[in-house]
């Protein structure tokens, strides 16, 4: 239930929970009294029918439901889009044929397809398309908000408590729109520093022989045409930024857990795992060059 | 000419009679076109549905490898369009092809070659968007199409093309219905039947017609607007270069919302034909359904927005569509009550049709209730593009259509087969269809709720998803076995149900007046109407008319021929000589399928070709159109004698024309629109480099020119109509002239203000607006020397002068839509902050 719009975690997603279940337990009650009019009918001895009057009554009783539902919803929606108040943290997030670019613009750090928050502070999310129009959905933490070329969003949101969630792009992108997918990761506010202050610093030295010669594989094989891992010569832009990969939960924007296995077998062949993504079959590397570069993209903490 | 001794039944007969063996497809008359429609839009549906089942199977499992993700894409888009578009909105019109004339107690629709024209332009665009299959890159950026996703940088292949063109040619079909259910629903009625005591039926397809004279137009032009950003870089969806994406989705719903309705009113319309007579008892409050009709046509068009609830607009613009979104459940809850008051302790009898009336009004609550949730902004935000929204609109569409269309179909069956379906066989697809409806479509709510998005091929297992996936799925096959029976019994009643005879539900309306199956000529004799349900209230005259003892029971100008009445009061008014068969209206639209199938692979010599014998066609149609029958006046019977032509305002034709130019104005205004929204959204318009690129007084001029070329066609055709035969070659060669000259010169300054079309969206947009005004120049030109060389031939006199009328008409409109675009490029830019197009 990562992924559940009922397990909420911002007070904005559960005021649109609290929303559902009001609307539900009135449509229930709705649909009941439709169904046993109507039941009854057709059940009961013949008799002649009623007169225009009881369209009316009918109508009445909509209207004044009606009318108290669209006041309600309305102030639902005016305080859900406010957020709350306080110092907001700010992140960019945009959007790309199939993966999300994740910005931290004070702080230098880029990421993809996971975006950490500290619990208890409002967010702001800056929502940006880098090519069409994308979707940005947690349904844990909000509702949706569009990516459109031309109109930058923001959607404000405040994480209550520690806990992962995930989400996926909502709005049909092309071949890939099924496996757009990302982490949120709401972490203790002193965890959250912590993790940041990691995320801006370039990537650490290779930890042993096998790492060093991963990425040394990793900048022969042009690998840094598309990837940028910062401290590096890799400042590719086409794909995400790996400075720190092994920190994040998954890859594939959000599709494969991330270790040594999974990494090693998206670089020989993700056209199999996301048929149509952007990165090329890197078949040429053997078990243990593939290895040697997982094994460094993984210890990237 | 009538043989000696014919009986006026024999004379109607051999008049109306259907040609055999293949000439049948040369046939124009409602009930040949109308029972084409149907079967072409049952095949339509079965495809879509069977692409509907390979989805099902792709989603049943997580990580399923049935379809990839490139062939689901294919499969949604196809089956959403293909339902929307190919399938439900022309199987309501054929249901009104088929049935209307009769229930309005006529004998054909007031155009039958353009019903004919419609169908043919239907089924071949309809086939050139399934060719995609065979041909490859078929549609794959969903029914929505949005853009940029389908523009010519994520989708540089013939995928959209074939879309947009295909769905452009199958629009035909839309104008020419639209066209024929106003004119048919107001002119051509049973004398007496006023409007007061028309059926619902009737009045929901009128609404449904001023729908489409609204909705499908901004439609239209966003296909264009698209194709040309296509194939000539016209950058008006570019956010790059002055475009924005979101007009593409305001110009699609505009038209998507609506298109919501004029599925579902009919829908409703069939209900409220089916249940009063299973009910035996008039419908209650029928002044109250055509009102909740009408309003609900009125309100979809405030509704557009809320498909957009989460693309970043302004929470207060949002609010005011909720409403409105939330408001139309007012109507639709007016037809509900209607519904249960009427069968209301009424032992109703509980026949395959009305079983199906009792699925819909179960199935379409809960659609009905689920849309309230949708209108609500904040709660749309989570569940847009989930499975939630996925199972609402089937709910409504399912439920609100499809099963009001199968009860209406069993209902209707008789009346071209003469036979009952198999009442066992048709509970049997009811109840499959029931309980396999609500077993696939109910869990998609739970999935939309759990966060599963639309139009995703596949998806991780651990989510909550798998096994409310695999019902959906296994509910889906028993759905499709539902319809293979209805299919199967509809193939084997055909010939072999139980004979009907004559009225055999005990209905009250028209179309059973008389036998089944109906006759070639739809009845002895047209009854004179003095009720809501002539069958019920006036049966012995109903049983007179029936035996050829009422009006119009011989064809007094030797040919096919329907009533003119007046729109409100239905008082005879013109017996109207009606196309019988012929092949050039299936000429016409094999070669407008060229010209669409060669522009779908962007051969332009060949579209070319096929648009100028299109052309060619459609002149030689136009030629042998406006017929003046011999006789002035003629006696209809009962001693009431009509004439058998008119050319003024009260005219069928001229009402056709009024409609066609209705059609053409929505479209410009959504033009005008556009190039509105396009400003608004640009911080300077126009944009600096055409800022005072053309002086004031060349637009005045050319201004002044089309309004010259629009007094010189009246004054031509004002005096020709007094006599004086020369004024219309001088007025209308006037016209041409001033007309060549303004385009001359419009083009020469707009070359001259150096607006590449390509740089901007806005010199995009005054060319598209220009080339507006061309066109249309043209087609007026085009018309005027038609008129003129029927004049020569003595088929245009002071007299018959409709084609004259229908003439001046677009001079008129062209005049009037140059100058509109004029004086906005003038004015609007000025008020805006920016220092303008023009000079002053």
């Amino acid at each position: 239930m990562l992924q559940s719009a009922l397990r909420t975690a911002t007070p904005q997603a559960e005021s649109l929970a609290g929303l559902w279940w009001l609307m539900l337990g009135l449509s229930v009650a709705v649909f009941a009294v439709v169904m046993a009019l109507l039941a009854a009918g057709l059940l009961m001895p013949r008799r002649p029918p009623p007169g225009e009057r009881v369209i009316m009554v009918g109508v009445g009783v909509t209207v004044v439901v009606l009318g108290g539902l669209l006041v309600h919803s309305t102030l639902v929606g005016a305080r859900v889009a406010a957020g709350t108040d306080g110092d907001p943290l700010r992140v960019e997030v945009v959007g790309r044929q199939w993966w999300w670019e994740v910005r931290y613009p004070q702080d230098g750090a880029v990421l993809a397809n996971e975006i950490r928050l500290p619990a208890g502070r409002p967010v702001e999310i800056a929502l940006i398309s880098g090519d069409v129009i994308h979707s940005f959905w947690v349904p844990g933490l909000a509702g949706k908000m569009d990516l459109v070329p031309g109109h930058p969003n923001l959607l404000r949101i405040t994480p209550a408590e520690p806990g992962v969630f995930r989400g996926q792009c909502g709005e049909y992108c092309g071949t890939q729109h099924a496996l757009m997918a990302f982490m949120v990761v709401v972490q203790p506010p002193a965890d959250f520093a912590r993790w940041l202050v990691g995320q801006g610093e370039p990537a650490a030295e290779p930890a042993d022989g096998l790492a060093a010669r991963g990425r040394a594989l990793f900048l022969s094989s042009g690998c840094g045409a598309c990837h940028t891992v910062r401290g590096t010569a890799a400042d590719g832009r086409v794909g995400p930024d790996l400075t720190h990969v092994g920190s994040r939960l998954t890859i594939g924007a959000g599709i494969l857990p991330q270790n040594v296995g999974t990494l090693g077998g998206w670089i020989a062949n993700s056209q199999a795992i996301k048929p149509g993504n952007a990165m090329p079959v890197f078949d040429q590397f053997s078990g243990g060059e593939l290895r040697a570069i997982a094994t460094w993209l993984a210890g990237l903490e | 000419m009538s043989a000696p001794g014919e009986s006026g039944r024999e004379a109607l007969n051999r008049v109306w009679a259907q040609p055999r063996g293949w000439r049948y497809f040369s046939e124009v008359n409602n009930t040949a076109v109308g029972l084409w429609y149907l079967a072409a839009g049952l095949g339509f549906f079965a495809v879509a549905g069977v692409l509907a089942l390979l989805m099902r199977l792709q989603l049943a499992w997580p990580w399923m490898g049935f379809l990839g993700p490139e062939a689901y894409n294919q499969v949604f888009t196809m089956h959403g369009t293909i339902m929307m578009v190919v399938f439900a909105v022309p199987i309501m019109e054929a249901v009104a092809v088929y049935v209307l004339p009769q229930m309005l107690g006529v004998r054909d629709l007031p155009f039958p070659r353009l019903s004919s024209y419609g169908f043919w332009c239907y089924l071949l665009g309809g086939l050139l968007l399934l060719s995609s299959f065979l041909f490859g890159p078929v549609p794959n950026g969903g029914w929505f199409m949005y853009t940029p996703l389908s523009g010519p940088e994520y989708t540089p292949g013939l995928n959209t093309d074939f879309w947009l063109l295909g769905l452009t040619f199958i629009e035909i079909s839309a104008v020419a219905a639209c066209i024929e259910l106003i004119v048919g629903i107001m002119k051509t009625r049973a004398p007496g039947m006023s409007l007061d005591r028309m059926p619902i039926l009737g009045w929901a397809f009128l609404t449904v017609a001023v729908m489409i004279l609204f909705a499908f137009p901004p439609l239209l032009l966003g296909d264009v607007l698209l194709e040309a950003e296509r194939v000539l870089d016209w950058p008006f969806f570019d956010a790059g270069r002055g475009g924005d994406p979101l007009l593409w989705q305001h110009l699609f719903w505009f038209f998507g919302h609506p298109e919501v309705y004029i599925i579902f009113l009919p829908g409703a319309a069939m209900v409220s034909t089916i249940l009063p007579t299973f009910c035996g008892r008039p419908l209650v409050g029928h002044q109250w359904v055509v009102v909740a009709t009408i309003a609900t046509g009125i309100l979809s068009f405030g509704l557009w927005v809320h498909h957009m609830f989460a693309a970043g607009i302004p929470l207060l613009s949002l609010s005011l569509f909720s409403a409105a979104s939330m408001a139309v459940a007012i109507p639709s809850g007016i037809q509900v009550f209607a519904w249960l008051a009427t069968l209301w302790g009424a032992r109703p009898r509980w026949d395959t049709p009305f079983l199906f009336v009792i699925g819909f009004l179960v199935i379409f609550v809960i659609g009905g209730l689920t849309g309230v949730m949708v209108a609500s902004v904040p709660f749309d935000w989570q569940v847009t593009d989930t499975h939630f929204v996925v199972a609402h609109f089937h709910y409504v569409l399912i439920g609100g259509a499809i099963f009001p269309l199968f009860g209406a179909l069993t209902y209707w069956f008789p009346l071209p087969s003469g036979r009952l379906m198999d009442e066992t066989v048709g509970k049997w697809s009811f109840w499959l269809m029931f309980v396999g409806f609500n077993v696939t479509f109910f869990p998609l709510h739970v999935l939309g709720l759990l966060g599963m998005p639309r139009r995703v091929y596949t998806y991780p297992g651990g989510l909550g998803w798998e096994w409310l996936n695999l019902t959906a799925t296994i509910g889906a096959f028993v759905l499709g076995a539902g319809v293979a029976v209805f299919f199967a019994n509809l193939a084997w009643s055909w010939k072999r149900g139980r004979p009907a005879g004559h009225d055999p539900w005990k209905a009250g309306t028209l179309e059973w007046a008389g036998p089944t199956p109906l006759t070639d000529s739809g009845g002895a004799s047209v009854p004179r109407v003095r009720s809501l349900h002539p069958l019920w209230d006036q049966p012995a005259e109903m049983a007179a008319a029936a035996r050829g003892e009422a009006l119009m029971c011989r064809p007094t100008t030797h040919g096919r021929e329907t009533l003119r009445v007046s729109a409100v009061s239905a008082e005879p008014q013109q017996v109207i000589q009606v196309s019988g068969p012929g092949w050039s209206q299936v000429a016409a639209a094999a070669a407008t399928a060229v010209m669409f199938g060669a522009g779908t692979f962007h051969l332009w010599g060949v579209a070319a070709a096929g648009g100028v014998v299109t052309l060619a066609l459609l002149t030689r149609w136009a030629w042998h159109s406006d017929r003046q029958p011999p006789m002035a006046r003629v006696d209809i019977g009962q001693g009431i004698v009509v004439p058998t032509y008119a050319a003024d305002h009260s005219s069928h034709a001229w009402w056709a024309a009024v409609v066609a130019v209705l059609f053409d104005g929505a479209a410009y205004l959504a033009l005008l629109s556009a190039y509105v929204f396009l400003w608004l959204v640009n911080p300077v318009w126009p944009p600096p480099p055409w800022e005072g690129r053309i002086a004031l007084g060349d637009i005045l001029a050319g201004g002044g020119m089309l309004a010259v070329a629009a007094v010189l066609a009246h004054a031509g055709a004002g005096l020709h109509r007094r006599g004086r035969h020369w004024a219309l070659p001088a007025g209308l060669g006037g016209a041409v002239a001033v007309a060549v000259a303004v385009a001359w010169t419009g083009l020469s300054t707009l070359t001259a203000a150096d607006l590449g079309p390509t740089r901007h969206a806005f010199p995009a947009t005054v060319w598209v607006m220009a080339l507006y005004t061309l066109v249309h120049l043209g087609v007026a030109t085009l018309l005027a020397l038609l008129v003129l060389a029927r004049q020569a031939a003595g088929l245009v006199t002071p007299v018959r002068r409709m084609t004259v009328m229908m003439t001046v008409l677009a001079w008129d409109f062209a005049a009037f839509t140059g100058l509109a675009s004029m004086a906005m490029l003038v004015l609007w830019p000025a008020t805006g902050g920016g220092g303008g197009i023009c000079t002053w």
